[in-house]
C-alpha cells in the first residue's frame, strides 16, 4: 500500500461579501449568494497557517516533516512562504518547507508531492488562495478566499483514505492567465476552453479508472473542480458516474476558492464518505488531474475526533457564514479603493535579526512558565515577574489555547487598514495574560468574558516586509465549536 | 524602597516658561533660548554663571549639543536625559543631585519638546528595531482601560463615571482659561466635553491632553546660597523616581485601577519630606493629567483621596482651584498640552508662581494664604502597568 491521507483542516475566512452588495454599489444586475473574503489582516500564508492548525489539532503522533505550500497569490516572491507556516506550526527544524506558487494547478502538484514523499514520515500539502479581480467583474463576484491543509502518512500510519490512483493530461493552451503583480485574471472565450478541456478530462478519467481497475459506476463520490465553470459543468455530465455520486457545487455562498478548491472539495468528500468508499477528485486546470482514493475503516474515528475537537465540516462552514462586509470595505481591503490614512506615522518594519531571535514567540506564540513559582510570561521572559528567579523557565505554546476577554478597548487613533482597532486583554485557559488586537469581531459585540482563540495574522506590511503575529478572535467567528481550551 | 533624599539641600532660585501651544513661529532652539533667558533673568545671573546643564527632551534632539549650540555654552557639562513623559522632571532631579553633591554651585535644568513639527496628530515615539510584536495600541487606548475598570471595581455607574471624567477636564480647562501661558485658554462646557467624539474606549477628545510645543527651565543652587539670588527661593523637599517592572499588561492580578509606580514614588517622596497627610499638608499639586481617568486614579495613588472615593472628591470640587486642595491650578496637561521634555518643569513653574504668591490675583490659589506652603509635582511616563513615576515636593520655607 502507498501513503494516504491521515488528517485535513479547512479554513474559510469569517467575512462574506453579498453579491447583491456589488450591484447595489456599482449599479447593474445584482448577483445572488455571497463569496468568502479574507480579512485585511489575512493573506494566503496566514490562511494556510489556520488550515494547517486545524489539520494538526486532531492529529496524534509526530508532526509532518515536509510541507508543500501552493498558492497563485504568494505574499512573497524569492523568499519562501512555506517557512512562515513552518514557523507558526513549530515544525521540526529538519522538516522541509517548499512553495509551489503561481498557478491553480500547482495545488495538485503539492498534493501529489506530499503524498509521494510520505513514507517514513508524515508530510503535508497546504493549498491557499486569495482572489480579487476587477471591480464589478465575474472573477470578483464568483471567487472566494480560503485554505486547506492535507496531511499524508505512510502505510503504517492511521490512514483514513488510501491513495488509489492518479492520472493526468497536460496541454499548453491559453485558458486563464495574468501577469505577476496583477489581480485580475484574463480568460479566453469560454467555449474555446470547454472544447479543449472536456477531452483532456475524459482521457485522464479513463486512465485513472483503468489504473485502479474500476469502472465509473464504482465511484461513490466525485468532485469536479476548476475555475472554468462551463468546462466543469460539462465534465460533470460526461463522467458516467451515478448522478447522486456528484458533489454539490458550494460556490453559492463562499465562491470558487481557486487553488484551494481541489483540497476543500476533497475534504468535503472525506467528511461525507462511508468506510471503503471510492472517492474521485477531478481538477480542471491547464489540463486535467484525476485522483482516486478509498476511505479506510479509520475514517469514522477520525471524523469523531474532529467533532469532539469542535472542527466544523465543510458543509457547515459553507453555511455558517460570518460577518457581511460592505462592498466599499472589500475594495479598501484589496487595495482597489485607496483611502486617506490617519495622520499617524506608518508602521515600522520589523527587524530581521530581532524577528529571527523571537521565532518561537512571534511564530509559535510560545510563552514561558517560571519553574519556581509557575507564573506565565507573554512574551517569554528570563526574569520572573512574580518571584524574580532568573533563567528558570519552561516554554509553553499558547497558540492553540483558548481564553476569555478580561477587558478591552476600541482604539480609534491607532493605525489600521480597517479601523477601529479593538485591543483586548486576554486571560488564557490555564494561566497567562496578554494584550493584543482582536480581529473578525464586531466592536459592538465584544464584551468582557467573550471567548477567544488565537489566529495567525498579518499585522501590517512596512517597506515590503509582512509583519506576521497573532491576534485574538471570538470563538463564534470560526464556525468551529469552542472546545474550552484546545490542544494541551 | 529606601532613599535618603536631599531635603532642603538645594533650592530653585529662578525659573522660566514659554507659552505652550502650536508654536509654528519657534523652533527647538528658539524655545530653549526663550526659557533659558527668562530663567537666568529671574535668578539675576548670566549664562556664564551656570556651571552645568541638564537638558530633558524625548524627541527634539540628542546629546548636550542640542542645548550647547543654540545657547553657545562655553565648554561646560551639558547632559541630555530622557525618561518617557517624566523627561523634564528627570532633568530637574539630576541637576538637583549634582548641586547637592557639591560638584557644581549653579545648575540649570531645562526641558523642551517640539511636537507639532512632525505633522502627525498625537505623540510619536522613536522605537528601537524590534520583532514587530508590540501591540500597536495608541496611548489613549492604553489608558482607556482605567475608567471602566475603576467604575466596575467601585460600583460607579458608567454615566456617572463619564461625569467624573468630564468634571476633571472641565476644571483643568477652567484653570487654563485664565493662564496666558496655556495652549487652550477657553473654558469648555461639561456638555461639550461629555459629548466630544470618542478617541479610544470611553475617552473623548476632551479627555485627552493636547499636543503642543514648549520649554521651561529652572536654576538650582545649594540651599545656603539661595538668598544670594532671590529673597524667595523654593527649597526642594523631596525627589522620587520609580521605574516599575512593567508587568501590568501580563499580570492577571493587575486591574488598571491604580498605578503602583505612583504609589511607590509618592510614599518615598512623603517620607523624604516628612509628610504624613498630603491632603492636609499640601497647598497644591500639579499632576500628570494625560487623560482624565489618569488624574482620577492619581488622586488616590498620591494619597489625596481614599481608595474608591476619589470620584466623589472630584465631583465635590475638592481639587478645584478654590477647593480644599487645588490640583493643576495652571490648567495641567489638559490646557498646556504635553511637550514631553518641558512638562515636568512647567509643573514646577506653577509651584514657583503660586507658592511665592506671584500668580496673578485672578488665579492665585487661596491655600497659600491659609498657611500651607508645600507644592507637589507629579509625572507619569509610559502606560498603566508599565510606567515610570516622578514626584517632587517643593516649598518656600526651610524645615525646622
Amino acid at each position: 500500500m502507498t501513503a494516504g491521507i491521515v488528517s485535513w483542516g479547512v479554513y474559510i475566512p469569517y467575512w462574506r461579501l453579498q453579491r447583491s452588495a456589488i450591484g447595489a454599489s456599482l449599479g447593474g444586475p445584482s448577483g445572488r449568494g455571497s463569496r468568502s473574503v479574507a480579512s485585511y489582516d489575512e493573506d494566503t500564508t496566514t490562511m494556510g497557517v489556520e488550515a494547517s492548525r486545524r489539520a494538526l489539532h486532531v492529529l496524534d503522533g509526530p508532526l509532518p516533516e515536509d510541507l508543500f505550500f501552493s498558492t497563485p497569490a504568494p505574499a512573497y516572491l524569492d523568499k519562501t512562504n512555506a517557512t512562515a507556516i513552518h514557523g507558526a506550526l513549530e515544525l521540526p527544524g529538519w522538516a522541509g518547507a517548499y512553495d509551489m506558487v503561481g498557478s491553480v494547478r500547482s495545488s495538485v502538484g503539492a498534493l501529489r508531492a506530499a503524498q509521494a514523499i510520505a513514507a517514513g514520515h508524515r508530510s503535508m500539502a497546504v493549498l491557499s488562495d486569495l482572489r480579487t479581480g476587477l471591480a464589478g467583474g465575474s472573477e470578483e463576484r464568483d471567487s472566494g478566499d480560503g485554505a486547506i491543509a492535507v496531511v499524508f502518512g505512510g502505510p503504517d500510519d492511521a490512514v483514513v483514505a488510501d491513495w488509489v490512483a492518479h492520472a493526468g493530461t497536460t496541454t499548453e493552451f491559453l485558458d486563464r492567465w495574468r501577469t505577476p503583480g496583477e489581480t485580475d485574471s484574463k480568460v479566453w472565450e469560454e467555449r474555446f476552453g470547454q472544447e479543449v478541456y472536456v477531452p483532456l478530462v475524459n482521457q485522464a478519467w479513463a486512465d485513472a479508472l483503468k489504473s485502479a481497475g474500476v469502472v465509473a459506476t464504482d465511484v461513490d463520490h466525485v468532485a469536479v473542480v476548476g475555475l472554468h465553470a462551463r468546462a466543469v459543468a460539462a465534465v460533470r455530465n460526461s463522467l458516467g458516474v451515478r448522478p447522486e455520486a456528484v458533489a454539490k457545487d458550494r460556490s453559492a455562498t463562499i465562491g470558487n476558492l481557486g487553488a484551494a478548491e481541489p483540497g476543500v472539495a476533497l475534504a468535503d468528500l472525506l467528511e461525507r464518505a462511508e468506510p471503503g468508499a471510492l472517492l474521485a477528485l477531478v481538477v480542471v486546470a491547464d489540463g486535467a488531474d484525476v485522483v482516486l482514493l478509498r476511505t479506510t475503516d479509520a475514517i469514522g474515528a477520525a471524523r469523531e475526533s474532529r467533532r469532539t475537537a469542535g472542527l466544523a465540516d465543510v458543509a457547515d462552514l459553507v453555511e455558517s457564514g460570518g460577518g457581511d462586509l460592505p462592498y466599499t470595505r472589500f475594495l479598501t481591503w484589496r487595495g482597489e479603493l485607496v483611502r486617506e490614512p490617519p495622520r499617524r506615522p506608518d508602521p515600522e518594519r520589523p527587524g530581521a535579526p530581532a524577528t529571527w531571535r523571537s521565532t518561537s514567540w512571534k511564530g509559535g506564540f510560545e510563552a514561558s512558565d517560571c519553574r519556581a513559582c509557575g507564573f506565565r510570561h507573554l512574551p517569554p521572559a528570563r526574569v520572573c515577574l512574580r518571584c524574580r528567579t532568573i533563567d528558570e523557565m519552561d516554554p509553553v505554546r499558547l497558540a492553540d489555547v483558548g481564553g476569555r476577554v478580561a477587558t478591552f478597548t476600541i482604539d480609534r487613533l491607532a493605525f489600521s487598514m480597517s479601523p477601529p482597532v479593538i485591543g483586548a486583554v486576554v486571560d488564557f485557559d490555564g494561566g497567562g495574560r496578554y494584550r493584543c488586537e482582536m480581529t473578525d469581531a464586531d466592536p459592538d459585540a465584544v464584551a468582557i468574558g467573550t471567548r477567544v482563540e488565537m489566529s495567525f495574522r498579518r499585522l501590517n506590511t512596512a517597506k515590503g516586509v509582512h509583519n506576521y503575529f497573532w491576534k485574538a478572535r471570538p470563538v463564534d467567528a470560526t464556525g468551529d465549536v469552542d472546545d474550552q481550551g484546545g490542544k494541551p | 524602597m529606601s532613599s535618603n533624599g536631599i531635603r532642603d539641600r538645594v533650592a530653585i532660585v529662578g525659573m522660566g516658561c514659554t507659552p505652550f501651544g502650536e508654536r509654528w513661529d519657534k523652533g527647538v532652539d528658539d524655545l530653549l533660548i526663550d526659557a533659558a533667558k527668562e530663567a537666568i533673568a529671574s535668578a539675576g545671573v548670566t549664562l556664564d554663571d551656570i556651571d552645568a546643564f541638564w537638558l530633558g527632551t524625548m524627541t527634539s534632539g540628542t546629546s548636550g549639543v542640542t542645548l550647547a549650540k543654540p545657547l553657545k555654552i562655553d565648554y561646560k557639562p551639558v547632559t541630555r536625559v530622557e525618561n518617557f513623559c517624566a523627561t523634564g522632571s528627570e532633568a530637574f532631579r539630576n541637576a538637583c543631585y549634582a548641586v547637592a553633591s557639591g560638584a557644581y554651585d549653579l545648575a540649570m535644568a531645562i526641558g523642551v519638546e517640539k511636537l507639532k513639527d512632525t505633522g502627525y496628530s498625537g505623540l510619536t515615539g522613536i522605537r528601537p528595531v524590534g520583532d514587530g510584536t508590540d501591540a500597536a495600541l495608541s496611548s489613549p487606548a492604553a489608558f482607556s482601560f482605567v475608567a471602566p475598570s475603576y467604575a466596575e471595581r467601585y460600583g460607579v455607574d458608567p454615566e456617572e463615571m463619564k461625569q467624573v471624567m468630564s468634571r476633571i477636564a472641565w476644571k483643568n480647562h477652567r484653570n487654563g482659561a485664565v493662564n496666558p501661558r496655556a495652549q487652550f485658554r477657553k473654558e469648555v462646557s461639561m456638555e461639550t466635553i461629555t459629548k466630544s467624539p470618542l478617541v479610544a474606549g470611553d475617552l473623548g477628545v476632551y479627555d485627552c491632553s493636547g499636543v503642543s510645543d514648549g520649554s521651561a527651565a529652572a536654576i538650582i543652587c545649594r540651599a545656603e546660597d539661595a538668598h544670594r539670588y532671590t529673597d524667595h527661593p523654593l527649597y526642594v523637599k523631596a525627589l522620587s523616581f520609580v521605574a516599575g517592572p512593567g508587568g501590568g499588561p501580563i499580570d492577571p492580578d493587575y486591574d488598571y485601577t491604580t498605578f503602583p509606580e505612583v504609589v511607590r514614588s509618592a510614599a518615598d517622596a512623603y517620607q523624604q519630606a516628612g509628610i504624613t497627610d498630603p491632603r492636609a499638608s499640601l497647598a497644591m499639586a500639579e499632576v500628570h493629567d494625560c487623560f482624565t481617568p489618569t488624574e482620577l486614579v492619581l488622586m488616590e495613588d498620591l494619597g489625596f483621596s481614599e481608595r474608591g472615593l476619589g470620584w466623589k472628591d472630584v465631583l465635590a470640587g475638592t481639587f478645584d482651584r478654590d477647593g480644599e486642595l487645588p490640583v493643576n491650578p495652571d490648567g495641567g496637561l489638559k490646557s498646556f498640552g504635553h511637550p514631553i521634555g518641558a512638562s515636568g518643569l512647567r509643573m514646577l513653574f506653577e509651584c514657583w508662581l503660586q507658592l511665592r504668591q506671584e500668580a496673578p490675583p485672578e488665579r492665585q490659589i487661596a491655600t497659600v494664604a491659609q498657611g500651607r506652603t508645600l507644592g507637589l509635582t507629579h509625572n507619569l511616563g509610559g502606560s498603566p502597568g508599565e510606567c515610570v513615576s516622578f514626584v517632587s515636593i517643593v516649598g518656600p520655607e526651610l524645615s525646622d
